[in-house]
């Protein structure tokens, strides 16, 4: 028996030896400038159209580049395209592309193929998540819901240079947006020729200034410095590799441990750690998002404003993103977030003023006199048990707690918390099965409209159906020009209007706190983007 | 005894079905979809796109035998969540990864556990018996995330050439597999502890002592072998779970496993995915269950494999 038990043993010893075996090392880096860092999660496609977020675009904004790019210091300026005329009526583009631009096969870059990628984003049987965001393009939406036909969206290649889009009604925004992964274009005689391209780096064709040289699924994912570049000039670095490590803590060890040059998704209570110490190492990046709270209006007493008027206004929310958050939150005066700017250049947000008060004794006030409205005592509202839900998440319930204890000393409410799972909080939104459920959003381009479109009445993100008339006018009034004067003059009366509806409270504006190794230079910024890395340099 | 085999090789083939038909009606009766995202969220036109490429705009019943169809075929689809990989090719790649962690989990605890429990038993109430039972004490109860934390911020920080997380070489797997190892080490030393106890004060052991056995064949031929059973009977679950992983120790330590596929799979409502892992699953327990039977006999010959006798 003895001898039966060590052969299973060494069986076992044999198996596993072989398994592990089997796996390989990578050498050193050889004295070549490669960025190192972690990619929170494993792409689920390196494909632009099918990319669902920043765990794809980190890498897709490295490898590919549209028609519009952001340069190395954060600005928007033209990619793949060497120049643009816009029509009067600001519904035409007329792009035309640089002189030797390239594939990274050697193909040439074309219009072609922007007319063919804009096209297949929009196939509805390839079923693109963000294709909505095409949908400026005129006849795009008909075809991606199948009511109308590929030919009649308005992308057209006019000649091997020049690429010719039709908007659906003025968009300012739309050069921004061509520089959205959506929109980058990918190659047409790679795609047709082999649908599963996007695969296998060995058959990934790129136009950016980097290559995917290499993708182990859930592990490692590196890339190369692509030498057909136009701007390959500008690159200093030779490759970029990524970890694929979900957990937070273990990425944070890694960076601690040297592992790498810089790392985005750092855990809250580090972040609030290195503020403290006030490390250098610690860069509190802009991000386009808001953080909220949906009050379903079809519950009694939410259905009356000055009822989430007080609830607003008893939120203490330098508080909450001083002692809370951590993570350099700003607290919230209104819905459109910092980092937006104006028709003067000047931010968004200043133009409009602080449109949050704090402030117990009024908001007690207003909450007496909305509740008295709706014939209710606070004793009625304590006796309803009305519910705030969140989605499960550490950070998440520590905010909603500071909320309830806030009503709860202001205005002598008691609110429960419950927490669920985010796909059941969807549901129950969508349902109308709660009474205050956390929000947020983080906007895909840089104008206003991308927080304000949301309670736009046949938005489909309007969890609170808001619905105003003269709320919608303006936005159809900012919608319909590209002079930013007028737009943006719509667009602070509309904040002003829906912040004096209150249909959600806001209560800060998101950061992207992220770290940098001493000796990294070069990395920005870019509000809707996660810090761009393409034009790092590694002088230590 | 092939005759027995084959039976529960028939058995397991209807316990697969039911295990599908009820992973089939639970996952479609939880709320939510594989299309919906924390940050981002899709209008409705785009979804029911995405519902008509996945198949998920078709009766319940239609889907239903569609994967049954596909199941046997040993196809278990496109993965929702992943435009790169099917099912298979998920399976396929992570299986080997947490396999052959759990394969040197299982050795250390192999080798550890049972001696542990041996020698405990041989000096009861003295030093050695307290330490190991300290020991099994901390691996029956220090959950596996606090003991992977732990090895990485006292081992893996302080030793060089030992990494923190990731995967690819020898020296990845040493943590990982010290963290998996614990709790059914642990387990193991304290079942061999007790059924030592009993075996010792058996007559027969008496018996071969009185004929001046030598101590160490007493404990080895007799003894050890007669107290091991329990621990057999325990090893096909524990098999079975070291070698489709952990989620825990593979989201530390940043391994590309299966283990993590059990969580987020279902997280996602990647109903594909769900499928394939559960059923994968259930057919390395199967196996693993009829593999200890058969042990079984190979280490008591009074134990036989026959219809009636189980």
């Amino acid at each position: 028996m003895k001898k039966k038990l060590s052969v299973l043993l060494s069986i076992i010893l044999l198996v596993s030896m072989l398994f592990t075996g089997c796996s390989n090392s990578d050498g050193g880096t050889g004295g070549k400038k490669i960025l190192r860092s972690n990619n929170s999660s494993e792409p689920g496609s390196l494909d632009p159209p099918l990319a669902q977020g920043t765990h794809e675009s980190w890498i897709l904004e490295n490898v590919f580049e549209g028609l519009m790019t952001f340069d190395e210091k954060g600005e928007l300026v033209p990619g793949m395209a060497e120049d643009y005329e816009i029509s009067e009526d600001g519904l035409t583009y007329t792009f035309t592309l640089r002189d030797g631009i390239k594939w990274s096969n050697g193909d040439p870059v074309t219009a072609e193929d922007f007319e063919f990628s804009w096209k297949r984003a929009l196939d509805p049987e390839l079923a693109a998540d963000y294709a909505h965001i095409l949908y400026y393009i005129e006849g795009a939406e008909a075809y991606n819901t199948g009511e109308g036909s590929r030919d009649d969206v308005a992308v057209k290649a006019l000649d091997e240079k020049t690429l010719e889009v039709t908007l659906e009604s003025p968009t300012a925004y739309f050069l921004e947006l061509t520089a959205f992964y959506t929109y980058f274009p990918v190659n047409k005689k790679v795609v047709e020729s082999n649908p599963d391209w996007a695969k296998k780096p060995e058959t990934h064709v790129s136009n950016g200034p980097f290559k995917l040289v290499k993708w182990e699924h859930n592990a490692k994912i590196a890339m190369e410095k692509n030498d057909l570049y136009y701007n390959a000039d500008k690159i200093k670095l030779d490759g970029i590799e990524l970890d694929i490590i979900e957990d937070q803590n273990t990425a944070w060890q890694k960076y601690e441990g040297g592992e790498y040059d810089i790392l985005v998704d750092i855990p809250t209570s580090v972040v609030a750690q290195l503020q403290a110490e006030n490390d250098p190492q610690l860069h509190i990046g802009p991000q386009v998002g808001t953080y909220y709270y949906n009050v379903n209006p079809d519950v009694k007493p939410f259905n009356n404003v000055k009822v989430r008027k007080a609830l607003s206004m008893a939120l203490d929310r330098e508080t909450i993103v001083k002692d809370i958050t951590q993570g350099g939150q700003i607290a919230a005066e209104g819905v459109v977030p910092y980092g937006l700017k104006d028709e003067n250049g000047k931010e968004f947000r200043d133009g409009v003023g602080n449109l949050i008060e704090y402030n117990p004794e009024k908001a007690k006030e207003l909450l007496e006199e909305g509740l008295a409205e709706e014939g209710m005592t606070i004793e009625d509202f304590n006796n309803s048990n009305f519910v705030l839900l969140y989605n499960t998440s550490e950070s998440h319930k520590k905010i909603a707690q500071a909320v309830q204890e806030m009503w709860r000393t202001a205005l002598g409410i008691e609110i429960g918390l419950e927490n669920v799972e985010f796909q059941v909080k969807l549901d129950r939104e969508k349902a109308g099965d709660y009474d205050i459920s956390r929000g947020g959003w983080i906007g895909d381009f840089m104008d206003p409209m991308t927080i304000l479109e949301l309670w736009w009445s046949k938005s489909a993100f309007n969890d609170v159906n808001y619905n105003n008339p003269e709320y919608d006018a303006l936005l159809d009034e900012a919608k319909s020009t590209i002079d930013q004067n007028i737009r943006m003059e719509a667009m602070r009366k509309a904040e002003k209007m829906v912040m004096e509806d209150m249909p959600v409270i806001p209560v800060y504006f998101y950061t992207q706190p992220y770290v940098l190794r001493d000796g990294v230079e070069g990395v920005v910024k870019v509000p809707i983007r996660y810090p761009v890395i393409t034009y790092a340099d590694i002088t230590k | 005894m092939s005759k027995y085999v084959i039976k529960r090789l028939a058995m397991a083939i209807v316990t697969l079905w039911v295990i599908i038909t009820i992973t089939f009606i639970l996952m479609h009766s939880v709320p939510g979809d594989p299309f919906a995202n924390e940050n981002k969220r899709i209008p409705e036109a785009v979804y029911q796109n995405l519902l008509k490429k996945y198949g998920l705009d078709k009766p319940y019943s239609q889907q239903y035998l569609m994967y049954l169809k596909n199941i046997a075929r040993g196809d278990f689809g496109e993965s929702m969540k992943s435009n790169t990989e099917t099912v298979n090719e998920m399976i396929a790649r992570g299986f080997p990864v947490s396999a052959s962690l759990g394969l040197q989990a299982l050795l250390i605890a192999l080798i550890f556990g049972p001696a542990l429990g041996a020698i405990a038993a041989l000096y009861q109430n003295k030093f050695p018996d307290y330490i190991s039972m300290i020991i099994s004490i901390i691996g029956v109860s220090v959950p596996s995330f606090v003991m992977g934390t732990f090895l990485i911020q006292f081992v893996a920080r302080k030793v060089n050439w030992i990494p923190i997380g990731g995967w690819g070489e020898w020296r990845h797997t040493l943590l990982p597999s010290i963290a998996l190892a614990m709790m059914p080490l642990a387990q193991m030393a304290r079942l061999m502890r007790s059924s030592m106890l009993e075996v010792i004060g058996q007559d027969y052991i008496k018996t071969a002592k009185s004929k001046g056995i030598s101590k160490s064949a007493v404990i080895l031929k007799h003894s050890v072998r007669n107290a091991i059973l329990p621990i057999v009977s325990i090893l096909g679950t524990t098999i079975s779970n070291l070698l489709v992983g952990s989620f825990v120790i593979e989201k530390i330590f940043g391994i590309p496993g299966l283990g993590m596929f059990f969580t987020t799979s279902i997280y996602n409502r990647d109903y594909t995915l769900i499928m394939g892992i559960t059923v994968f699953y259930a057919i390395i327990l199967i196996l693993m269950l009829l593999f200890v039977d058969v042990a079984y006999t190979l280490i008591d010959p009074r134990i036989r494999l026959t219809e009636e006798g189980r």
